[in-house]
């Protein structure tokens, strides 16, 4: 589907489609700025945006500065990505209470709302096309996740603001959203207009849209319109520093598992997991159970996990598998950039950069590959 | 021989509420229906479903266990309920959901998801030799590798069985090792790592054992389960014996917490030793494990 059209005032615009989102059902969730980080939040209207606030992001910086504009979207991405709702930190599987002679399964919780993800880049929806493979298209379904999933609606913005640590041009995802979404903005802003230029990516978008069309003020897209988009994410792509060739750097890596460099990043590693937390298609888990005091109510707690804990490995009686920082580290870099291709047929990277601006030591994937294939063992 | 049904297997409501949990992360319930102590840490429980059963096990796969309030953890299958009627474990206590699944008198209900895996495939080793060896707790992923052996013990060719333990007083399911020994072509050897006063047996490891056995490496099917280091040594020797790796079977053990190829904790390079295992040839596991701390 091509049908494309343009919203001349965009806030007012963003505002109407929350609203037409809200009223069929959807929990609105977009970026908001809170504590000095864009997070993902329920949005009310396009004043709930971090308006007129754009990032910048380098090793171990995240920070947010005003534009002297009224930009809606003029961001990369924050910590949080939609794998949060998709895949929550923290859901109960199932509970149970004790009866006499054994326990008896309680009645299942209330679904969560459907989600509408607003101001979607490239990068997410790739994100999500990866957790999709792990959770929803393997042999065993996670139900929650395929419910989420598949009632959740995407609208995608090209990207005109990558940050220093973006590098989703190298990885083939972005900056231009070309696939997952429901609706695809562009957001074009010059000295005397505002306006949005949306793309309908599916026939609930189309239905969306619609029922925008009739509340504010839109255009027939032009060619002049979808030159200006090409524009933007063009130079979006020239603007991204940073690379990573996804089959060198799988081929690299499985040829190296006992490179030196991993000695060196070892030294430098907190072994801290936040690039595990802040990665959106990483996906381990762990589960607990969670009994009342008096222990006649058991709860099943599904928490996200990572490989860089000591527990993710822990075999008893040999203690943990990776023992150590370089095996920790080792096993994220080699499973996000190699094994994950042998496991799901594509990288476990989409090129978003979150790992490189939170991790505390500043470490850099990117810099990390290149290291070990400038210096190859073999 | 099958075990009659328990007298009443009082069935218990499933759920509180309408809606029952579903999903590959919801057990069925099991009502332990026999307790036997083993050794002193390990207990062998059997089970009748309460709910839905679980698809019949292969030997080699395991089910996910939970025990009530405590937790859930991997332990695989040491009877079939085609072999015994009833669903066996064995397990050794030695953490808390472990022991909590090791105190479970008969009566008590236990949560049972699986089967999860690849087994050891044993009809792929008929015509062939076969050679089992299991090291500690490893001998109950193969105890139903043996009773199918014997069970069709003329498509197979000559059979050795080695068993290791750590003290005589360790040995698992010693009763039924004698009767396996009193089978008369199949050639069982157990080696304990300390004797004790009254072991006539073999002492050291298992792997001064293997060149006296009557088989013969190039035609031989092995299937080898214990501690990561025997399995090792085990491999290597047959290996160099003139085995091909892709006839050399072990299972793996990592950490698992789903089973069912979302949690990530079993990985092993390339491989969820959940799915892709834990079961596997020589010819995989042998570079895989080769790499320190992968
Ligand atoms: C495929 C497979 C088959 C197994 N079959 C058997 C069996 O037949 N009999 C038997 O006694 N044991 C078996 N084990 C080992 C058994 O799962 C562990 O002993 C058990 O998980 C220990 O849990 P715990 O809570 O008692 O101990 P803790 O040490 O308290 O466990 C702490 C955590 O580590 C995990 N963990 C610890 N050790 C292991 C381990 N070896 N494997 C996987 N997760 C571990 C636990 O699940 C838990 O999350 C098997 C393991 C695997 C992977
Ligand atoms: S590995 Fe880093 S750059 Fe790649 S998807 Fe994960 S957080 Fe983003
Ligand atoms: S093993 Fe590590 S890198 Fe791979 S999905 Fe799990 S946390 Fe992420
Ligand atoms: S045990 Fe969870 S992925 Fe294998």
């Amino acid at each position: 589907m091509t049908a494309s059209l343009v919203l001349t005032a965009a806030a007012q615009g963003v505002d109407e489609l929350i609203a037409a989102l809200a009223r069929r059902g959807y929990c609105v969730v977009g970026p908001r700025l809170r504590d000095g980080a864009m997070v993902l939040e329920e949005l009310q209207g396009a004043a709930s945006l971090p308006v007129g606030w754009t990032d910048e992001q380098e090793a171990a910086t995240y920070r947010v500065h005003r534009r002297d504009d009224r930009a809606l979207f003029a961001y990369a991405v924050g910590p949080q990505s939609p794998r949060r709702y998709l895949s929550p930190p923290r859901k109960t599987l199932w509970s149970a209470l004790r009866i006499e002679g054994g326990f008896q399964f309680e009645g299942e919780a209330d679904e969560p709302p459907p989600y509408a993800f607003v101001g979607v880049k490239a990068c997410e929806l790739a994100a999500i096309a990866v957790q999709d493979k792990v959770l929803r298209d393997g042999p065993y379904p996670d139900p929650s996740y395929v419910r989420a999933r598949q009632q959740a609606f995407f609208v995608g913005v090209n990207c005109g603001s990558p940050a220093a640590t973006c590098f989703c041009t190298s990885m083939g995802t972005g900056p231009a959203v070309e696939a997952g979404h429901d609706l695809a903005i562009t957001e074009l802003l010059t000295a005397g207009a505002h306006e949005l230029l949306v793309e309908i990516g599916s026939d609930r978008g189309g239905e969306v849209m619609a029922e925008v069309q009739s509340t504010v003020s839109w255009r027939p897209a032009t060619d002049g319109d979808r030159e200006a988009k090409h524009q933007i994410v063009a130079e979006s792509a020239v603007r991204m520093t940073r690379r990573l060739e996804p089959t060198v750097a799988r081929d690299v890596l499985i040829a190296n598992l006992e490179h030196p460099r991993w000695d060196d990043v070892a030294t430098r590693c907190l072994s801290c997991t936040n690039c595990t937390l802040v990665c959106p298609t990483c996906f381990c888990s762990a589960v607990e159970d969670v009994s009342s005091l008096d222990g006649d109510r058991a709860e099943r707690v599904q928490r996200w996990d990572s490989c860089f804990t000591l527990g993710h490995s822990t075999l008893h009686g040999a203690g943990s598998v990776r023992g150590d920082t370089r095996s920790r580290y080792r096993q994220w870099l080699t499973h996000k950039l190699s094994t994950w291709w042998d496991q799901f047929g594509v990288s476990g990277c989409v090129g978003c950069g979150r790992c490189i601006a939170w991790c505390p030591a500043g470490i850099d994937l990117t810099e990390e590959v290149a290291a070990i294939a400038r210096e190859k063992e073999q | 021989m099958v075990p009659e049904m328990p007298a009443e297997a009082p069935t218990i409501a499933n759920v509180t509420g309408s809606r029952a949990p579903a999903g590959p992360m919801v057990p069925a319930r099991y009502r332990v229906t026999d307790h036997r102590q083993d050794n002193a840490d390990t207990v062998t429980i059997s089970l009748m479903p309460i709910d839905d059963p679980i698809d019949d096990p292969q030997p080699g796969q395991f089910t996910m266990l939970y025990a009530f309030g405590v937790g859930e953890v991997p332990i695989s299958v040491s009877g079939c309920p085609r072999h015994e009627g009833v669903l066996m474990h064995t397990i050794r206590a030695v953490g808390a959901t472990s022991r909590a699944l090791c105190r479970l008198e008969p009566g008590s209900v236990v949560g049972v998801r699986g089967p999860f895996g690849v087994g050891w495939d044993v009809s792929s080793a008929e015509g062939s030799d076969v050679l089992i060896v299991g090291g500690g707790i490893g001998l109950a992923p193969l105890r139903p590798v043996v009773r199918e052996v014997l069970a069709a013990r003329e498509r197979f060719g000559r059979v050795a069985l080695l068993i290791g333990a750590r003290t005589p007083e360790d040995l698992l399911y010693a009763e039924e090792v004698e009767r396996w020994r009193a089978v008369p072509d199949v050639h069982v050897e157990v080696t304990v790592d300390a004797a004790s006063r009254g072991w006539n047996g073999h002492v050291g490891l298992v792997t001064a054992l293997l060149d006296q056995l009557p088989i013969t490496p190039s035609l031989t099917t092995s299937f080898l389960c214990g501690p990561e280091v025997m399995i090792r040594v085990v491999a290597r020797d047959i290996l160099e014996a003139g085995s091909p790796a892709d006839h050399i079977r072990v299972s793996l053990e990592r950490n698992m917490h789903c089973a069912v190829r979302q949690c990530g904790h079993c990985q092993l390079g390339p491989l969820f030793v959940c799915a892709d295992g834990p079961v596997v040839t020589w010819a995989v596991a042998a570079d895989l494990l080769a790499v320190r701390r992968w």
